[in-house]
């Protein structure tokens, strides 16, 4: 096959698939290509559409390529038909996803550790809207249940897998730096008035 | 003359101290902890007023404040020769405090993420209703087998025979005899007319009702309708399917193909 017909295949499954396709996936179906083909090929299919100023573009998400609408134009979307929107989860949703996120598998005695606050409810919350998952229990007295977060989590926010959220080093950083500022500030002001 | 109170709505002691933090621009390293404490406790005497419910954990942080502030108050022992420093009354407090800012700050970032997201859509799959005939199936509330239930207990000929029950007659004897059935009779699963036959008595079908209620609530069988017909089906939710489902694995996919 050629290279152009092979990217029109990947194209075709990528419209018809309604989830984010795995290049293993693709290589199940294209079984003579190898992967590092169908990888190179997802990515010019991808510049493609970024060049010609395409409404869809092809987004990495959950593991996976996916087909989507840009953001910029759900305005239209939505003017055209009533689209079913969940309603935006909560702060105290957004800050256990958070840590979960990032300190998985945690057990529930370590969410409210750090949030100081009792956290049952919105974990059964976010189990209910499939963005956590029990993966297991914790080997320590008790056996609590352990949480991680699951493949719709990675497609809600927007992720390819969950290495791509940023560290929590650099939030840190960006913090310190605030403060240094702070303090270089204050000293500069001691400095005039001295 | 009406005052207007204006509170934020906090996750708990944690964002009310770093509130307070940032509001005066203290020094998260360096909190004037009794400044704070007070402020914490205007705060926690404003929620009372306001007929709030105040959660244990505020209660336990102002009893934490107070019992930090009393061992700032106590004059340092004077350690001769000893270089160590003793640990500040504060320094787990700000660890907390700046693990959970840690964490706020993350929050916000998916905060904006599901902002940009939340917007966008994609291609939905109708592939395998348009390529093949098949039978939409329904998936049935539990209301829906009430009303069954009560159809076929209304058709039931009214006997006033006086049955002897027998002791084998019970809900969790019911459930593995529903399950074998089931699992021999391959995924297009029984119509309800068919596992009920045989129940001749009220409690018999009670009983299967039961049943049938606990199995759905275990997630074991599936109530189904085709539509356009009121039949109920039971099918068989096998084991293998929920692991496949709950993976949304590649291998699963293979299978079904």
């Amino acid at each position: 096959m050629e290279d152009a017909e092979i990217k029109a295949v990947i194209e075709t499954l990528l419209f018809i698939s309604g989830e984010s396709l795995s290049v293993n996936r693709i290589k199940n179906v294209l079984e003579d290509v190898d992967l590092s083909k169908i990888k190179s090929l997802f990515w010019e299919l991808q510049h493609e559409y970024e060049m010609r100023s395409s409404g869809l573009r092809i987004v990495e998400i959950a593991g996976g390529f996916q087909i989507a609408t840009r953001p910029e134009f759900a305005g239209w979307i939505k003017k055209l038909k009533k689209v079913k929107q969940s309603s935006k989860l909560s702060r105290p949703s957004l800050e256990t996803l958070a840590i979960i996120a990032y300190k998985q598998p945690i057990v529930k005695a370590e969410i409210e550790d750090i949030r100081g606050v009792d956290s049952t409810g919105v974990i059964k919350g976010l189990l209910d809207k499939h963005l956590l998952k029990i993966i297991g229990r914790k080997d320590v007295p008790g056996r609590p249940i352990l949480y991680a977060t699951t493949r719709e989590f990675l497609q809600y926010f927007g992720l390819r897998e969950i290495s791509d959220l940023p560290t929590l080093k650099e939030f840190t950083e960006l913090m310190e730096e605030d403060e240094s500022i702070t303090t270089s500030e204050a000293q500069s002001i001691t400095a005039i008035e001295s | 003359m009406s005052y207007q109170v204006r509170l934020e709505v906090f996750e708990g002691p944690l964002d009310l101290l770093l509130h307070l933090i940032k509001k005066d621009e203290l020094n998260i390293y360096d909190i004037p902890i009794s400044t704070i404490t007070q402020q914490y406790f205007e705060y926690i005497d404003l929620m009372k007023e306001l007929n709030l419910d105040i959660a244990g954990e505020y209660i336990l942080m102002a009893a934490t404040l107070t019992h930090i502030k009393s061992k700032m108050l106590l004059p340092q022992e004077e350690k001769v020769g000893e270089e160590e420093e003793t640990e500040d009354p504060r320094a787990e407090l700000v660890r907390r405090l700046l693990e959970y800012r840690k964490f706020k700050e993350a929050a916000e970032d998916l905060c904006e993420r599901e902002d940009i997201w939340r917007d966008v859509f994609y291609p939905k799959h109708e592939v395998s209703s348009e390529f093949e005939e098949e039978e939409v199936m329904l998936d049935v509330g539990i209301f829906d087998l009430i009303d069954a239930f009560k159809e076929i207990i209304q058709r039931m000929p009214d006997k006033t025979s006086i049955d002897i029950i027998p002791e084998e007659l019970t809900v969790r004897g019911r459930m593995s005899a529903l399950i074998e059935r089931l699992d021999v009779t391959g995924p297009e699963g029984l119509t309800l007319w068919a596992l009920l036959e045989g129940d001749t008595t009220r409690r018999a079908i009670v009983v299967t009702f039961l049943a049938l209620l606990e199995l759905a609530k275990l997630h074991l069988i599936r109530l189904l309708q085709i539509e356009g017909d009121d039949t109920l089906r039971i099918c068989r939710i096998s084991s293998n399917d929920e692991a496949g489902e709950a993976e949304g694995g590649d291998a699963d996919d293979k299978e079904t193909d």
